[in-house]
Order: C-alpha cells, then sequence, then structure tokens
C-alpha cells in the first residue's frame, strides 16, 4: 500500500545502505570493508578482494527489516558468496516495511562480517513537533526498537539539537555514557553521533538511521547498517546526493508523474482522481469511499495546470488497468477554470479516454470552464458539487463496461 | 475586525518584479489590498504597477511603513527573504512558496525567535493560498469570488480545501471573517494554534472552521487547546480518512510519532475534545449551519 501523505508533505529520496555507508564514512563514521556487485561473479571477486573468513551478502533495497525476510546472508565460503548472490539478484524482496509488491533486488553489497559484543540504536530525524533535529539512542539495538520505544520508553535516550549552534559535543557524549560504553568506545561513539548530524545537516537528510551500531571485541564502534533519506525540496544544491536515486526502487508510475511535476501515488480502487491541491485530492478519495466507491489513485496537478499536464495526467490514470471511471475536480485558485477545461477537451481529442468521465469545476472563471465542457460535444459528466462529482463517479465505475486494450 | 490583515495593512510584495509576483499582485490590488510598494534586490528606484521597488526590505520599510509582506521568491532564496522581512521589523510575513527545504525553515523559525514576543514576526505559510479578510484584504492567490463578509473563520493547511469550504459557506449564505491557509509542509511558519487564539479574541469572528491533513501533531495540539480555552464553537475535518499508512524506512518516524498521525485518530481526537467533525468533505458548509444554529439558539 502506498500512501498520498508521502508525497505530500514528505518528499523524499531514499538511498541504498551502501551509499549511505559511503556518505558516513566521508564524515568519520566508521563501517566494515565492503564492495558493491551487481553479478554473483562480482560478489565473488569482492569477497576476494575484502580477504577475511567470513562475509555477509546484503540485498540492496531501498527498506528496513531486510534481514528478517532473508535479504542478508552470511557465507563462510565463496561458494557460498556466490549461491547467495545468485538466489539474491533479481528476487523480489518483501519486508515489513515495503509493502505486498516488495522491492526487487538489483545489487548486493559484500561485507566482511565483523564479530561483535554489542548492538546498539541510533537514528536522526527532522521532529515536525519540534521543528527541530531529533536523535534517539538506545541500548538495545537490532530491529525490535519500535517495541522497546513502546514497553521501555526509559530505554531510549533522546536529544534535541538546538539548530542556532547545531550539536554540541557534550551532548553526543551524554548519549554515549548513557549507553553504558567504556572510554574508548565513548570517544569512538561520540565521533560517529557527531559525525551522523554534520552528514544530516550537510546534506539536507530528512532522516539517518544506524541499526545497528556494533561495539567490536576491541572496542570499536562500526556502523553494521545504515540508511538515509533526503529533503526532495534540497536536492537542487545536492547534486551528488540526488545522483544516488535509483528509480527501480520507485513506483514506475510515480517515477513518470514526477517527470511532469505531478504528484501520483497508486492505490487499488478503480476510480481515478485528478485533482488540484493535496488537501482537496485526498478529500475527494475521502468523498468516493464515503460515496461507496474506491480511488485508483491520490493526483494532485498542482497550480498552473497547462494543457500538457492535464494531458500527462490522464495518461497517468489510464494507465492503471483497474481504472474504470475519471473525476476531474479542479477549484481554481491560481487555475483558471477556462484553462484546465480547455486541456481537459484536448486530452481527450488526443488520448483514447476509453472510461467514463465526470468533471467538476469550481472557482475563478468557472462558468467559461463548464461552457467550454458542454460545447465540446464530448460525452462528460459535468457536476457541480463534490458530493455529486462523487457520486456521479462511483455510478459510472459499476456501470461500465471493462476496458479492451492496454494502449492509453 | 477580522485577523490578521485588513483594509489598513500596508503590504509589500517580495519578489514583486517577476512573473508570479506580478500577476498576483495585481489580483491583491484588485481586491482592495492596500500594497505599498515591493523588493526586488537590483531593482530599486524602478516603478512597478505604479509602485516603488525597493532593493532591500529595511530601505522599504523606511520609505513606506509597510507592516506586512508576502514573499513571491524561489524556494532557494525564500528562507532569506523570510528572515530579510523579519528582521526589518516586518509583523506578518506571508510565504506562498512551494518547496522550501525543509532544514531551511528550521532555521527560519529559529530565527524568529530572536527577537522578543511583541516584536516577533508572525509568518504564515510556506506552501499556501495565502489570507483573506473579505471586502478587506487578500494577502496571497486566493479567487476572491468564493468568499462572503461575514463572522465564519476557516484556518487550514490545504489551499483547495479551504476554498472548498468557503464555497459551500458562500452557498448557505454564511460568510467569512477571515481564512488562513497555514500551509501543507512539514514545518509551518505558524500553526492551526496560533490562529485559534487570534479567532477566539476577534470580536468579528462567531465560529471558526478548522481543516487539517494526516501527518503532524498539530490538529491533535490545537483541539486540546480548544477544549480548555475556545468560547466559540468549532467545526472540524481531517482530510485523508482513506489515505493508506505510508511506506517509511527505518523506525526513528515511528519512535517519535507513536499517536495520533492518521486523519481516522486526528477526527476521534477532535471529537474527544467537543469539536463538531463534518462528516465528509461535501458537509463541511452544511455542518457549519447546523453549529451556528444551535449556538444561535442557545
Amino acid at each position: 500500500m502506498r500512501s498520498g501523505q508521502q508525497k505530500s508533505e514528505e518528499g523524499k529520496l531514499d538511498i541504498h545502505e551502501y551509499q549511505a555507508k559511503e556518505i558516513l564514512g566521508n564524515f568519520g563514521v566508521a563501517t566494515p570493508r565492503g564492495a558493491i556487485a551487481y553479478s554473483p561473479d562480482q560478489a565473488v571477486y569482492c569477497a576476494t578482494e575484502l580477504g577475511g573468513w567470513h562475509w555477509a551478502v546484503k540485498a540492496q533495497i531501498h527498506s528496513g527489516g531486510r534481514g528478517k525476510a532473508g535479504g542478508v546472508k552470511l557465507c563462510k565460503t565463496y561458494n557460498e558468496v556466490r549461491a547467495a548472490a545468485t538466489e539474491l539478484l533479481g528476487k523480489t524482496l518483501v519486508t515489513n516495511q515495503t509493502g505486498p509488491e516488495g522491492k526487487v533486488v538489483q545489487r548486493v553489497y559484500i561485507e566482511a562480517a565483523e564479530p561483535f559484543e554489542r548492538e546498539i540504536y541510533l537514528g536522526f530525524v527532522l521532529d515536525r513537533k519540534v521543528e527541530r533535529v531529533r536523535i534517539i539512542a538506545s541500548r538495545f539495538g537490532g530491529m525490535e526498537i519500535e517495541e522497546i520505544a513502546k514497553t521501555h520508553p526509559e530505554e531510549i535516550l533522546q536529544v534535541v539539537v538546538e539548530p542556532a549552534v547545531g550539536l554540541q559535543a557534550f551532548e553526543a557524549r551524554e548519549l554515549a555514557f548513557g549507553l553504558g560504553l567504556n572510554l574508548k568506545q565513548v570517544s569512538r561513539a561520540v565521533s560517529t553521533i557527531l559525525g551522523c548530524y554534520r552528514a544530516f545537516r550537510d546534506l539536507d537528510a530528512t532522516m539517518v538511521e544506524i541499526n545497528p551500531l556494533v561495539i567490536t571485541k576491541d572496542d570499536r564502534v562500526l556502523a553494521l547498517d545504515a540508511k538515509m533519506s533526503f529533503d526532495d525540496n534540497a536536492l537542487f544544491r545536492r547534486g551528488a546526493v540526488s545522483d544516488m536515486r535509483d528509480h527501480s526502487q520507485e513506483d514506475p508510475r510515480e517515477v513518470q508523474a514526477a517527470e511532469h511535476n505531478l504528484n501520483y501515488v497508486g492505490l487499488d480502487g478503480n476510480i481515478g482522481c485528478i485533482v488540484n491541491g493535496a488537501g482537496l485530492a485526498m478529500a475527494t478519495m475521502d468523498m468516493i469511499k464515503y460515496a461507496g466507491g474506491n480511488p485508483a489513485n491520490f493526483l494532485d496537478v498542482g497550480g498552473g495546470a497547462s494543457p500538457e499536464r492535464v494531458a500527462a495526467a490522464f495518461r497517468l490514470v489510464l494507465s492503471d488497468r483497474n481504472v474504470r471511471a475519471i473525476l476531474v475536480n479542479v477549484f481554481a485558485g491560481i487555475n483558471r477554470c477556462d484553462w484546465v477545461a480547455e486541456g481537459v477537451v484536448k486530452a481527450c481529442r488526443e488520448i483514447n479516454v476509453d472510461v467514463p468521465l465526470i468533471v467538476r469545476l469550481s472557482g475563478t472563471n468557472y462558468e467559461a470552464g463548464r461552457d467550454i465542457i458542454k460545447k465540446s460535444g464530448l460525452p462528460i459528466i459535468s457536476a457541480d458539487t463534490l458530493a455529486e462529482a462523487a457520486k456521479a463517479a462511483v455510478n459510472a465505475a459499476e456501470t461500465a463496461p471493462p476496458r479492451k486494450s492496454g494502449a492509453a | 475586525m477580522s485577523i490578521l490583515i485588513d483594509e489598513k495593512s500596508r503590504v509589500l510584495i517580495q519578489g514583486f518584479t517577476g512573473d508570479k509576483g506580478t500577476f498576483h499582485a495585481k489580483d491583491m490590488i484588485s481586491a482592495g489590498t492596500n500594497v505599498v510598494g515591493g523588493v526586488t534586490p537590483g531593482k530599486g528606484g524602478q516603478t512597478h504597477l505604479g509602485l516603488p521597488v525597493f532593493n532591500t526590505v529595511k530601505e522599504a520599510v523606511r520609505a513606506t511603513d509597510a507592516n506586512v509582506s508576502i514573499t513571491f521568491v524561489a524556494p532557494a532564496y525564500c528562507a532569506d527573504a523570510i528572515m530579510e522581512a523579519a528582521d526589518a521589523g516586518i509583523g506578518l510575513v506571508c510565504s506562498i512558496t512551494d518547496g522550501i527545504p525543509a532544514q531551511d525553515m528550521m532555521r527560519v523559525k529559529r530565527y524568529l525567535l530572536r527577537y522578543q514576543k511583541g516584536r516577533r514576526t508572525l509568518m504564515v505559510g510556506p506552501n499556501c493560498a495565502g489570507i483573506i479578510s473579505p471586502g478587506k484584504a487578500m494577502l496571497g492567490i486566493m479567487p476572491t469570488n468564493i468568499y462572503m463578509r461575514g463572522s465564519v473563520g476557516i484556518v487550514s493547511r490545504s489551499g483547495t480545501l479551504g476554498y472548498e469550504a468557503a464555497a459551500q459557506m458562500k452557498d448557505l449564505g454564511i460568510g467569512v471573517s477571515t481564512s488562513v491557509g497555514i500551509g501543507g509542509d512539514p514545518i509551518n511558519g505558524s500553526s492551526f494554534l496560533d490562529h485559534l487564539i487570534l479567532f477566539e479574541q476577534d470580536p468579528e469572528t462567531k465560529a471558526v472552521m478548522m481543516i487539517g491533513e494526516i501527518g503532524g501533531p498539530q490538529e491533535a495540539e490545537a483541539a486540546a487547546w480548544i477544549k480548555e480555552n475556545m468560547t466559540k464553537p468549532v467545526v472540524g475535518y481531517v482530510a485523508g480518512l482513506t489515505a493508506p499508512k505510508g511506506r517509511r524506512m527505518g523506525h526513528a518516524g515511528a519512535i517519535i510519532s507513536a499517536t495520533g498521525d492518521s486523519a481516522a485518530e486526528k477526527s476521534e481526537i477532535m471529537k474527544s475534545y467537543g469539536l463538531t467533525v463534518a462528516p465528509s468533505p461535501s458537509e463541511l458548509g452544511a455542518t457549519m449551519a447546523k453549529v451556528l444554529a444551535q449556538a444561535g439558539a442557545h
């Protein structure tokens, strides 16, 4: 399942573990030695180059919970490395964070496995509530950290960073001592915490998570896993981060949408929605549900909906084979209804819109807009209110015949 | 009365000479807004739409006595523009700009705290439709014809859903004192609570419509305040009841926001604090009409 919330308010870029480790390494965070492989042969070569006796072969997908889902294999021989890479590459991995459709593994990270004594949790997040960076740490690292947070909140250490001065060494030290580390470990953990914070701040991250951060027998502090997400809005000044985008980890329709500056999230209903504004788009989906139907998508065409963008929106919505009707709901502020209506009419003439179309226009120049729709002679159902539009769309979707071809 | 802006507000437009600034400046002026000039660095001394252009906000304030500003400035430079306005002593800054980096907004919010209460700038937005006090002034990009002057305050995260509410109310003969769009970004200049406090104090406002969205703690915080402090009735709605839970990476987000993020949870929280929640987005107006009738009967 995917959510409309993601794009509208938390637009972010995720990267792979090996990329996050490379970034954090540049900020002084220690990680085990590793290398990336795209084929089983490469994987074996990486293992020989890394040396050592044990290797972890780790599926690179944009999700946590990989270990539980069988995406991380501990290998003792080159043959085992080859077998693990062969199994993982090309596999669709379903974790508790990917949703049921899962994510395809296209690269594996080969890492020299290090024995360790303790696992710690370390996370950095932009906290909306306090509008600052919050650091979370716990001496109970590993997978059940959310459970720990609920049942033993006293085991979760937190620091909120004052943005005017940034994270101070004493704050990192308090966390490190709070985790019960010895002196040698503390100084290394402080470097790690400060390094993660600087990476977060300097690269416009929205999340940095090391789970687990491990302590080895010889008192080293290593990031065994690493996750980073970045603020989409800041990518204009973070070229190197932007280049790390991996489209194969994103919904292809969402990628297509982003190319047209549209905000699209696929859902599993049958009424396609084209709306301006994220809030109104969500309300339109709510209204469809309220009228007894199910929305096929969230789509915000944004302000200034040009005919090209409207046409792109239609193509996108129609590419979902489940769609049985389309509801266009535009409340024009920056937009003008006559422009939007012209765009809709033009799209209908260029594209084979093979499902019933319901259009509701309101706001600036709505009379002119409705007039254009009426005079077009196209079989478009006009609605005055949100309730009427939703009802008409649900009706149309129920009675429309199944669609024939796949091409839109 | 109304809140935030009226016909006496002296408005400065930052990013005045750009396409968007020009287009919306004309709309604002025709809506009756007292626009006194604009700022575009490098174009100081010119005249645009018959109004003076300045290089800096400080110069503009000295020359025009402006007390309100609106930014039509590209995302990369907008945080800078907002802080410049705050430093020049502008009391209210509204930012329409969509796409300001979150860490820039974090720094803006911190910067605004440099000034003591009383001298501190109130920011509205970013990524919002603006503010309108119908018949008095409009600061933003709203279609003025859907607003009728009256006594209901609207505060909404979404711009277009705020329009929907105003239009539904107008159809039922219910007018608006002021409508504020606080914007859909993770970090807002001001919150529901900031504006509810102003509406509570405004003698012209008789009731408030509060329109939220999924995500973030603001609606719950505001609802708790309403229960304790607000004497005027509030109608609530939270968009996104059908939006499924989001994908996410890692656990940090889940640890800090354990409860209350979904639309259903927020609606329940609102009800538990005594707000009247509209059953669907097409009944925003009708629900307000009912609440006003009940308030009148008492």
